[in-house]
């Protein structure tokens, strides 16, 4: 059985870091979980800086924090892999992955539905709007 | 799930009446608060368990057709958390379960990545 369940996770992984690291160590941060996704046979589909935040509680006594965002394809081990790295890394103060793949498949059902559901009604609106005015 | 609660205390308050004075008393004793023909008119849904009809609340979600519920949204999840920072039940808010179920969720995400707080005022 070929094993394709592996590669067809997709994550979404938030990760704060502390307010006074540089624009560059962050890239470095950014680019050594890239480097360790790739490296397990997975792909990063996007990496969003979400900037400085105030944070609502207090955490590791930091008030703000840089929102750095990342979304993977990937296994549940490379998941593994990359929260034990951010948990080693001292700047990470705080981090939360989410798997987002089912999420994902019941949206794309839902516009399909909607999709399908608009295409047959653009037909009978139209003849009806007229016919209306006719008579109007 | 309120109405319920007091159609079961009711009862109840019949049957533990061990130190009750008299049984003539029961029909006022077990109705456990008047009742108030000002309740829909007035609060309007404010005071949850009231036997009467409250005005239709619809739910946010279904209406505007907001299907995704994310955490990171985190104005539109405000305003389903109160002051406190709890989160407020839909009786209050009218939002349907599915998306109720799927707000909390979010909500509580979104509290453990610090972007909505656990307790206290959102800032």
């Amino acid at each position: 059985m070929a094993r394709t369940y592996e590669t067809n996770r997709v994550y979404e992984l938030m990760f704060i870091v502390r307010p006074d690291m540089v624009e560059e160590e962050q890239d470095k941060l950014i680019s050594t979980l890239e480097s360790a996704v790739s490296s397990s046979g997975g792909k990063v589909k996007s990496m969003e800086r979400m900037g400085k935040r105030r944070l609502a509680y207090t955490v590791r006594r930091f008030h703000d924090g840089i929102y750095i965002l990342l979304t993977v394809e990937g296994g549940g081990a490379l998941i593994h892999e990359l929260e034990r790295r951010l948990r080693v890394t001292e700047p990470v103060i705080k981090f939360l992955t989410v798997r987002i793949d089912e999420e994902q498949k019941r949206l794309d059902k839902i516009k399909k539905l909607r999709e399908a559901r608009r295409k047959p009604a653009p037909a009978p609106a139209e003849t009806g709007g007229e016919t209306a005015a006719v008579t109007a | 799930m309120a109405d319920e609660k007091t159609a079961t205390l009711a009862p109840a308050g019949h049957s533990s009446g061990g130190d009750r004075p008299s049984g003539g008393d029961r029909p006022d004793r077990g109705e456990r608060r008047p009742p108030r023909p000002g309740g829909p008119g007035g609060p309007g849904g404010r005071e949850g368990g009231r036997k009467y009809f409250r005005r239709k609340k619809v739910c946010k979600f279904c209406v505007e057709k907001i299907e995704a519920i994310n955490y990171k949204d985190v104005r539109l999840l405000a305003q389903f958390v109160a002051e406190s920072g709890k989160i407020v039940p839909r009786r209050l808010t009218g939002v349907c379960t599915p998306h109720q179920r799927r707000l909390s969720c979010a909500i509580k995400q979104a509290r453990n990545i610090a972007l909505l707080p656990f307790a206290g005022r959102a800032s």
